[in-house]
């Protein structure tokens, strides 16, 4: 069904790109924050201090630019399919997230994180073999 | 006690914004074309609609209270316990959203919940 291989060829990028610019954005914010040190203390004149202090960091840009990246996405392909389908299946970021860390900072990854990982790739292939679109009107 | 309303809180909210902007997508309809212009009117057609700022609401409000709850409960039990999402989320695509939720589907589903809890929990 050429149908079926076209929505496949626009879901799937869209279904990558979520959960790579969503936790790619999470972990700018955490290195922008940071930088920023505590707040101190909850006056007016400091808080629009500190606020402008943390709009001025560039790390903090960048993870604002991915997160609207992350939520356009998500939302483009939620214009077609199913939320039930989209949920589950970018969870696999919960699978990216050790393994480069793994790779490319050499941490430990405890033995029940890996588990994880493993039902979390399993039930990501399960998902996938259903049609990512229920309600789809051609 | 106070923390289960609020866990309550963090996956109704969390699920309920997700629905909602789900909902406001499907009402804009299929994105067929992804040229800038087409984007750029499908963006604007979506902050037209009552039902993203619905969601966008519902997501802040789990956000904070996901906040709150941190800063008395253990992360180890909050964050494995916002797998619930996952569940709570497919409930609501089929009630809601009808969408048609396959045994397969629930099968993955619950495989990934259990995943993310996992990962979750492991520190």
């Amino acid at each position: 069904m050429p149908s079926s291989r076209n929505l496949l060829a626009k879901t799937i990028p869209l279904l990558i790109a979520v959960p790579i610019f969503g936790s790619l954005g999470n972990v700018l914010l955490g290195k922008g924050m940071r930088g920023m040190g505590k707040i101190p203390d909850l006056s007016f004149p400091s808080l629009a201090a500190y606020l402008l202090k943390i709009l001025s960091s560039g790390w903090i840009w960048l993870g604002i630019g991915s997160l609207l990246i992350f939520f356009i996405s998500y939302m483009l392909v939620l214009s077609w399919a199913d939320y039930s389908y989209v949920m589950p299946v970018t969870a696999v970021g919960y699978v990216l997230a050790p393994l480069l860390a793994h790779i490319f900072l050499g941490e430990v990854v405890p033995g029940k994180r890996w588990a994880g990982a493993v039902f979390i790739f399993l039930g990501v292939a399960v998902v996938g073999r259903t049609p990512p679109s229920t309600t789809r009107q051609v | 006690m106070r923390t289960f309303v609020f866990l309550a809180v963090v996956v109704l909210a969390g699920t309920g914004g997700d629905l909602a902007v789900t909902h406001a997508m499907k009402q804009i309809g299929e994105v067929k074309s992804f040229s800038p212009r087409a984007l750029l009117g499908v963006m604007w057609r979506a902050l037209k609609s009552r039902w993203i700022w619905l969601g966008i609401a519902l997501m802040t409000v789990a956000f904070f209270a996901l906040l709150a709850v941190l800063t008395w409960a253990e992360v180890s039990f909050v964050v494995p316990a916002t797998a619930a999402n996952y569940v709570v989320g497919a409930v609501g695509a089929k009630f809601l959203l009808k969408e048609r939720v396959s045994q397969t589907r629930w099968a993955g589903l619950l495989l990934v919940a259990a995943g993310v809890a996992l990962v979750c929990a492991a520190r």
